[in-house]
């Protein structure tokens, strides 16, 4: 397994920090605002973002939900491993507010399709946003941007990117490859 | 967290042989289709391109209501058929009907009949997921996952809990379905009624008959109390209803004498009266109203693990 650090732990703390002044800029005073970490990757990212939001720009509390979108998937049935599902905590009302789905990476785009759906469960909202740590920005599948990205990489399909969190911390992002690439 | 993320079997045709992690396994997703069906919109679309028949060979009002909304609710295209309004009635076989409703491409059956076996029977020649709903006297394994799934929810593991199953034990599917469900799950189950009404061999399964209902209750952490079969007694079985009720009928001053009241449940529908008081039955004690929210979930999360199992590639 070949491994490239994306993110150091330095570079978390900067891009995290970047994030919030960009999604404070737009969605202060937050009273409009639900920001919706998408199960079960985005809801660290997710907590992360809402404690420094808090802390460091005074917003107040800020309304935050979880959303499992396991039963939205476009792949049900076409894979050989089974689906597994994660909770849902959606106790926010998001009619008519504008929303912020979360996500660690975006890829192919079809989680983020699957939550689009699985959002109108829940209501209408305003607007719907999507931000994300990292964006595999030319492995798209379907016409789907991130509105906030902390870092745009390019990575071969049977690369993974995985995020290291140490409790609560961010403390890298790394590029996985196997050591024998499959053969296209 | 189950270990295994599929069934084992293709079928759910009834408890005895379904291995504890399925059972589960079950019960797990059931618990994600009880918070979906709580949301405003109780509708996902994961068994989209799935269609399900439902053949009615009995009567059934809470069950065919509970897999058709189950069924609803997971978006599958579903038909209804009841033997009384179809060609059964103009002498056709079992294997025919069921082979022409698959010749309409149905990947699912969900059935009810009055004789046991006929899921089995089904498993055997067609090439659908067969759910049974209730075969004879057999087995109903989705009202015991329920039970389960009900008991669960109020009393957190089954490990080493009491269950007493109340009544008319001779002519209840629902009775085999939970003991061979709970015993698997780790809940330890008796039985109690009259004589007449538990089957002679019922201790070769491990259940105990605790003849008088009083200390049955005093033992039981559950008393699942089953509906008196009226129409499936081909003869007097005991001498009246008004007797059956002054001995076995559970009654609030019945509850109020014991040292802690168990749990009641019913798998309905209920005689009001013979086996359980209005009192009991609209009582906190009672989780009747629950047990049917649960069926939901319950049918939810077998026929999305059923339809998990055929890849698009293999749909019949």
């Amino acid at each position: 397994m070949a491994q490239k650090t994306l993110l150091t732990q330095r570079d978390c703390e900067v891009t995290l920090s970047r994030l919030c002044h960009q999604l404070n800029e737009v969605h202060v005073p937050w009273n409009r605002t639900v920001l919706v970490g998408i199960q079960p990757r985005g809801s660290q990212l997710l907590k992360a973002l809402v404690a420094q939001l808090e802390a460091e720009f005074g917003t107040g509390p800020i309304e935050h939900g979880l959303l499992d979108i396991t039963f939205h998937r476009d792949d049900f049935r076409r894979r050989d491993e089974p689906l597994t599902a994660s909770p849902t905590e959606m106790d926010v009302l998001i009619e008519g507010k504008r929303v912020v789905l979360v996500d660690d990476v975006l890829y192919t785009g079809r989680s983020v399709r699957a939550a689009l759906d699985a959002l109108g469960d829940f209501g209408r909202p305003q607007r719907v946003e999507l931000c994300v740590l990292i964006d595999r920005r030319f492995s798209r599948e379907l016409p789907i941007q991130p509105d906030y990205s902390g870092r745009r990489v390019d990575a071969l399909n049977h690369e993974r990117v995985r995020l290291n969190w140490h409790g609560d911390q961010l403390e890298s992002v790394l590029l996985e490859s196997p050591e024998h690439a499959p053969e296209h | 967290m189950p270990r295994n993320t599929k069934l084992h079997s293709r079928h759910l045709l009834g408890l005895q042989h379904v291995p504890a992690e399925d059972l589960h396994l079950i019960l797990h997703w059931a618990g994600h289709f009880k918070e979906v069906i709580n949301r405003p919109i109780k509708r996902v679309p994961s068994l989209r391109d799935i269609t399900i028949a439902n053949l009615f060979f009995e009567n059934s009002t809470r069950t065919r209501l509970s897999f058709e909304l189950a069924e609803k609710r997971l978006s599958a295209d579903v038909v209804n058929f009841a033997a009384s309004n179809s060609s059964v009635k103009k002498g056709e076989t079992l294997t025919d009907t069921v082979n022409n409703i698959l010749a309409m491409k149905v990947d699912v059956v969900v059935i009810r009949h009055a004789d046991a076996g006929v899921p089995q029977f089904l498993a055997d020649r067609v090439p659908a997921h067969i759910v049974n709903a209730g075969d004879g006297t057999h087995e109903h394994p989705t009202q015991a996952l329920l039970d389960a799934f009900t008991m669960q929810e109020r009393l957190g593991s089954l490990e080493g809990k009491n269950v007493v199953i109340v009544g008319d034990i001779l002519h209840s599917r629902v009775a085999l379905s939970n003991i061979f469900g709970l015993q698997k799950l780790g809940a330890k189950v008796a039985v109690s009624g009259p004589s007449t009404l538990i089957p002679r061999a019922i201790h070769e399964l491990g259940v105990e008959v605790i003849p008088n209902v009083d200390d049955a209750l005093e033992w039981a952490d559950v008393a699942n109390v089953l509906r008196v079969q009226h129409e499936r007694m081909d003869r007097a079985f005991f001498p009246s209803v008004r007797e059956y009720h002054a001995r076995y009928g559970i009654t609030m001053d019945r509850l109020k004498r014991l040292s802690s009241v168990p749990l009641i449940m019913h798998p309905g529908p209920i005689n009001r009266g013979v086996e359980l008081t209005s009192e009991v039955a609209d009582s906190p004690y009672a989780a009747i109203l629950n047990q049917v929210e649960n069926g939901v979930a319950v049918r939810m999360a077998v026929l999305y693990l059923l339809a998990a199992q055929s890849s698009t590639h293999d749909v019949v």
